[in-house]
């Protein structure tokens, strides 16, 4: 199932969905497949400024951890509890399982370097 | 360019995810689309199964060499820290191989198939080191064996589980009778099986070696009667990450994290696979590594200790990992994960020898800048053992 072409891809995995002043930034297909199943996500606080290329927060799977990172600079105003609490959804659904919601008023310019759908696609197919 | 096990076709049909491992291209886990929707499988759900009924796994990576010839059991003696030649026919035995310092070149698998002849189960990721070591000592003491390397020409499969045993019971009557660690060469109409009881999951069970052109015949007279994809099979198809999680739990060591070259075969809990008084040859030698591991005993055994950790909270601890006593560092994790049947994360380490105690108190550094420190204690291993199967009911006395 191709990702969805609403939103941008980073190589480190994460989409990024642009709504106004907000960032949404959830797991690809792709990341969660080589996770294996997600058992704990830990989220950076609300309020926490982040910076690109900075942890908004961790998984964990049965076979590794792995920190999430966001490709734009912001602010965390909202986190995903109903993911915390029930970490299996990154593995049922990742485009829909969000983590963070960003307020990041210039991310424009930081969101159009990263990849389309297709482009992603392409780079990091999913059997 | 990876090597493929004859199960391969197997695995990608029944939605392997597949992964390098040791040079071979295994499926981590299984992921099956769901008629409604949704996925099945995953680690997890693969641990449950061998828990509760049974699990097959592909295990044709690791190494299966023949050693046959008059030399073959002094070859083993030198190279075994446990006795080969008071095995039985029809035994198997597991052992380590060390180097000269003591350190772990292998843990191995030694099964007797005859007097001069031997099948000796290696790690993949040790194969050619061992088949190396092998040809060295050979020559070294001018002995007279074949070393068969049968690895690319044979399959090994592991089916494990409470249940095992008695499905495998529809095809024999005499595999059910088989000891632990021993093993018996059965033909299934014209395929040619060792099939041993042994494994790696805590659980019962029996692992098969065939002849690699006879696996698709074997898998399906295997799993003829099964839908392994139902929720419900009795044995359904599990990865390398579910092999992991159950040898974790079951407390058992796994080369490359808590075995190496530089692991002392004391420290490892493995007292029971050393036989530090295994008699010397009559060359007078001893087994490669006993004189340092003597040395070692008499300096008063090993500064540290694998042990258990049992961890509060949801985050697990991984190799490389620091722990700390008291706020000082007193060892290195070496596995860990999420333990599926215990519901919490539980971790390998070697702990200095005055930490290791059972409920001592340690926190462990996950190396990430800011993360808080995780919390728990040394508990005894194995972290779970299968229950013991309830007595077969009494035979009601004649009228």
């Amino acid at each position: 199932m191709p990702s969805p072409a609403d939103r941008s891809y980073a190589d480190t995995h994460e989409w990024h969905r642009h709504e106004g002043d907000l960032v949404v930034i959830g797991l690809t297909k792709y990341a969660v497949n080589a996770l294996t199943d997600v058992t704990y996500v830990s989220l950076r606080p609300v309020g926490t400024a982040v910076e690109p290329g900075k942890p908004v927060g961790e998984v964990e799977s049965v076979k590794t951890t792995s920190d999430v990172y966001s490709a734009v600079a912001g602010q965390i105003v909202e986190t995903n509890a109903a993911v915390v609490e029930d970490p299996s959804r990154l593995n049922a659904d990742p485009y829909s399982a969000w983590l963070v919601k960003l307020r990041a008023p210039g991310a424009a310019a930081g969101l159009s370097k990263l990849h389309t759908a297709a482009n992603y696609d392409a780079k990091y197919p999913t059997a | 360019m990876l090597l493929k096990t004859p199960l391969h076709d197997f695995h990608v049909r029944h939605g392997g995810k597949m992964v390098d491992f040791a040079g071979w291209e295994l499926p981590i886990m299984y992921k099956r689309a769901l008629p409604g929707g949704g996925e099945s499988g995953g680690i997890q759900d693969e641990h449950k199964q061998v828990r509760r009924s049974g699990g097959i796994f592909d295990v044709s990576h690791m190494g299966r060499v023949n050693l046959r010839g008059r030399h073959a059991a002094r070859l083993l003696e030198r190279l075994c820290t446990r006795r080969i030649r008071d095995m039985a026919q029809g035994q198997c035995r597991y052992s380590l191989v060390c180097n000269e310092a003591g350190g772990v070149r292998d843990d191995v698998i030694v099964s007797r198939l005859d007097d001069d002849e031997f099948l000796v189960v290696v790690n993949a990721s040790n194969r050619q080191k061992i088949l190396g070591h092998m040809a060295q000592v050979q020559q070294a003491g001018g002995l007279s064996l074949t070393i068969d390397d049968q690895t690319e020409r044979t399959a090994m499969v592991a089916v494990q589980g409470p249940r095992v045993v008695e499905f495998v019971g529809k095809f024999s009557r005499e595999i059910p009778g088989l000891k632990r660690y021993t093993f018996a060469v059965k033909n299934l109409l014209v395929v040619k099986l060792m099939v041993s009881r042994t494994g790696y999951t805590g659980e019962d069970g029996v692992e098969v070696i065939l002849p690699a052109s006879m696996v698709g015949l074997a898998l399906k007279l295997i799993l003829k009667d099964t839908d392994p994809s139902a929720p419900d099979a009795l044995i359904a198809p599990a990865g390398l990450g579910a092999r992991d999680t159950l040898r974790l739990e079951a407390g058992m060591p796994l080369y490359g994290h808590e075995l190496g070259e530089e692991t002392s075969a004391l420290e490892a809990g493995l007292d029971f696979a050393v036989t530090l008084d295994k008699e010397p040859d009559d060359k007078g030698q001893r087994f490669i590594g006993a004189e340092a591991l003597l040395r070692a005993r008499d300096a008063g055994g090993p500064a540290r200790r694998l042990v258990g950790l049992r961890l509060e909270g949801k985050r697990s601890a991984r190799q490389g990992m620091r722990v700390l006593v008291g706020g000082a560092e007193a060892g290195l994790v070496t596995s860990g994960a999420p333990s599926p049947t215990l519901g919490h994360p539980i971790a390998l380490a070697y702990l200095s020898r005055a930490h290791s105690a059972v409920g001592t108190g340690v926190e462990i550094d996950t190396g990430s800048a800011g993360a808080e420190r995780l919390r728990g204690s040394v508990v005894a291993l194995p972290f779970y053992k299968a229950p013991k199967p309830a007595p077969a009911a009494p035979t009601p006395a004649k009228a």
